[in-house]
């Protein structure tokens, strides 16, 4: 039994670096020394993998964090089946050098491969395949969670309430050891792609309705700086996985490429903020110019599914003010909430890099998991402008009045009693705490900010 | 906890009869605040204040103390952290008073009152203050200073050395919190129109409270530790450090 603690609290924030705090930080290396460091800290425990939730969701102030480095086992695929265990700790990324060789693929992407097994199911992150797919967690066979009262393997159909509090429960149930996920299989690493171009809001809407179900993989990127009254410009990706038969004679010997490590890294003292209004008009200005229509063209998988992934430490480039996201999802009978979002932001003068739109399918059962079956509009907003918290709380409010929600593994300021009407069922959440955690002893910033349980 | 814009959720204020304390806790708190915790000596005008933010805030008590008892500096600070009913997120140091230079300037006793309230007393409270919040794991502490403190006037210059103490200890245990969690922040207003300053007539640059407080507001979304009231008077004291006597004697306010 191995447990390293760091003799001093070291400072922490989420990939917004916004709202740091500083917390003691244990790596154990397996289940018995996690349930081992769940005793003794009255500061609270929360698990951490990679960082890469936005706010302050693996964070706990003046507690200990367990960092799942340490639960980096890959294990034996079952090729018959199609499944493999791997440890909570495993990033994406390993996985995938290690299944797309082997003609498999995760069944469940986020836009990053630099989040581990653990914190994809704690924050039940989705992907471009929502829409036919599901969540992350729809995905995994079995789980082994480490809760203040003991070491539990849970399943769909083995308590699963416990199994679909910890899909989306931000760690709030316990920690992820490993996991069995569910795999699709792959003929090679390319991805056949259609490009297209909108300039009208409800065009780009209507054609997602219409025709995403033709495709694996849809999303939209939208143009939220520019633009009045649903003239926002956008482009939408979607594409399957290439067939061997689909690879041109040239691409032959790179049919099952891994994706590289990054190949840029974002210096830890980038001048200034360089993401602010000018740059985030160019770069969209660039990014509509350079998305030419097209169809069937062929495209790694890493720059289809992970963009950004090329660039290590691109949250570095919003300063160190940081910068927050803000997602949300509303039901599909309210696209104007979207439309409305859409022209308020653009309206605001408020610079919003990135802004993505996808289409959900069903969600889970799981009381505080995000999807739901409707849309979802992600937005990055640097910090700064006076009037941003004002506008995202003006959005709140809409979501929440229409039945939406915010996505809690981005939040870092939603209002706390807005949470009961976005997730009405925290009463489960809650029971589910009291059971596995009777002590109170999982807590994060993001929960105790917002009071989860409650 | 502090939402990602620095929205404290659990503030304590030390001097909490101050105006400036007053409007920055309503600006920062704006919805998200839970507790309130107002210390300060008369209670009858704590009490007034508390019942104003109770409209807004579930939690406000209030505890009072005098910061001419130097011997329960840390206990008045603990029973504030223990009055809060979560982690504190903010803590403001507003303790001090004016005094009247001419009667207190020939009078030892008063003089030595001077410098208990405005510097010895804040600056034993801030080092119980620090720890606690090191402790916590996060926090800021917003500091109440004064430009008559970088430059000392003659018509000022008991109330000005106290606060060029306790300025330069907030500086130095600014620079001592570096990579805790904990932050803070020196606020230097000119003059404020406040009930503290309603019987002096304003020097010029004078502001209203709410003004310095969303200069504190703005400095704090930068994470400024020196936070000037109004901004131009950062240009204008550096100038002034400078001026030779004959001038800076001469000059209005």
């Amino acid at each position: 039994m191995t447990v390293t603690v760091e003799s001093s609290p070291l400072p922490l924030s989420g990939w917004g670096r916004t709202a740091p705090t500083t917390a003691l930080v244990g790596r154990p290396v397996d289940a018995s020394s996690v349930l081992a460091s769940m005793h003794d800290h009255s500061g609270g425990i929360i698990a951490r993998g990679l960082g890469r939730s936005y706010g302050d969701a693996a964070q706990c102030t003046g507690g200990l964090t367990i960092d799942t480095a340490g639960l980096g086992h890959i294990g034996a695929m079952n090729e018959v089946v199609g499944t493999i265990e791997v440890g909570g700790g495993v990033s994406l990324h390993n996985l995938m050098r290690r299944l797309i060789p082997a003609g498999w693929f995760v069944a469940v992407t986020p836009g990053t491969r630099y989040v581990t097994v653990g914190g994809a199911i704690a924050a039940d992150v989705h992907g471009k395949n929502h829409h036919r797919d599901g969540s992350f967690a729809r995905h995994v066979v079995e789980m082994t969670i480490v809760t203040p009262s003991g070491v539990v393997t849970v399943a769909p159909d083995r308590d699963p309430e416990l199994f679909w509090a910890t899909a989306g429960g931000m760690g709030l149930t316990g920690v992820v050891v490993s996991a069995v996920l569910r795999l699709i299989p792959i003929e090679t690493s390319w991805m056949r792609v259609d490009s297209q171009r909108f300039t009208r809001l409800e065009d780009l809407m209507s054609t997602m309705e219409d025709t995403d179900s033709r495709y694996h993989y849809s999303v939209a990127w939208l143009d939220c700086v520019g633009g009045r009254n649903g003239d926002h410009r956008s482009v939408l990706t979607r594409g399957d996985h290439a067939n061997s038969g689909a690879i041109p004679g040239r691409l032959r010997g790179r049919s099952r490429e891994i994706p590289s490590d990054p190949r840029i890294r974002v210096p830890h003292q980038a001048p200034g903020r360089l993401v602010n209004r000018l740059s985030v008009r160019a770069l969209n200005e660039a990014w509509f110019r350079a998305s030419r229509e097209s169809r069937g063209s062929l495209r790694p998988l890493a720059g289809f599914f992970h963009p950004l992934d090329g660039v290590a430490g691109w949250n570095l480039l919003y300063g160190p003010q940081g910068f927050v996201q803000y997602q949300f999802a509303v039901p599909a009978e309210r696209a104007d909430v979207i439309e409305d979002a859409v022209e308020a932001i653009a309206s605001s003068g408020i610079p919003s890099f990135l802004a993505v739109l996808k289409r959900f399918g069903p969600g889970t059962p799981g009381p505080l998991s995000f999807s739901q079956e409707g849309w979802t509009l992600a937005l990055d907003f640097p910090l700064g402008p006076p009037g941003l918290p004002a506008l995202l709380d003006r959005l709140d409010d809409a979501v929440a009045a229409c039945g939406g929600r915010v996505y809690l593994a981005k939040d870092s300021r939603l209002r706390p009693e807005l949470l009961t009407v976005m997730y009405p069922r925290l009463d489960d959440m809650a029971r589910v705490c009291r059971r596995v955690d009777p002590e109170g002893v999982l807590a994060s910033d993001l929960s105790r900010r917002l009071g989860i349980p409650r | 906890m502090n939402d990602a814009f620095g929205h404290p959720q659990s503030v304590v204020v030390l001097g909490g009869t101050s105006d400036i304390a007053h409007q920055l806790v309503a600006l920062l708190l704006a919805d998200r605040g839970r507790s309130v915790v107002l210390a300060g000596r008369d209670r009858m005008t704590l009490e007034q204040a508390a019942q104003g933010l109770r409209r807004r805030v579930a939690h406000v008590e209030t505890v009072t103390f005098d910061a001419l008892t130097l011997d329960d500096v840390d206990k008045t600070v603990m029973r504030c952290f223990e009055a809060a009913a979560e982690a504190v997120d903010l803590v403001i140091v507003a303790v001090g008073e004016l005094g009247r230079q001419e009667v207190d300037e020939v009078d030892p006793d008063r003089v030595a009152r001077m410098m208990t309230v405005n510097l010895t007393w804040p600056a034993a409270a801030l080092s119980v203050v620090a720890d606690q919040l090191r402790r916590q794991g996060h926090g800021r502490i917003v500091v109440l200073s004064s430009v008559a403190g970088f430059r000392i006037r003659r018509s000022n210059f008991i109330y000005g050395s106290a606060k060029a103490g306790l300025d330069g200890f907030a500086q130095g245990l600014s620079e001592a919190l570096r990579g805790t969690g904990v932050t803070l922040h020196i606020v230097r207003p000119g003059f404020v129109r406040t009930k503290m300053t309603a019987d002096r007539s304003p020097a010029p640059f004078a502001v209203e409270a709410s003004r310095v407080a969303s200069d504190v507001v703005r400095g704090l979304a930068r994470g400024q530790v020196v936070i000037w009231s109004p901004g131009l008077l950062r240009w204008m004291f550096s100038a002034f450090r400078f001026l030779p006597g004959a001038v800076w004697r001469r000059l209005p306010g």
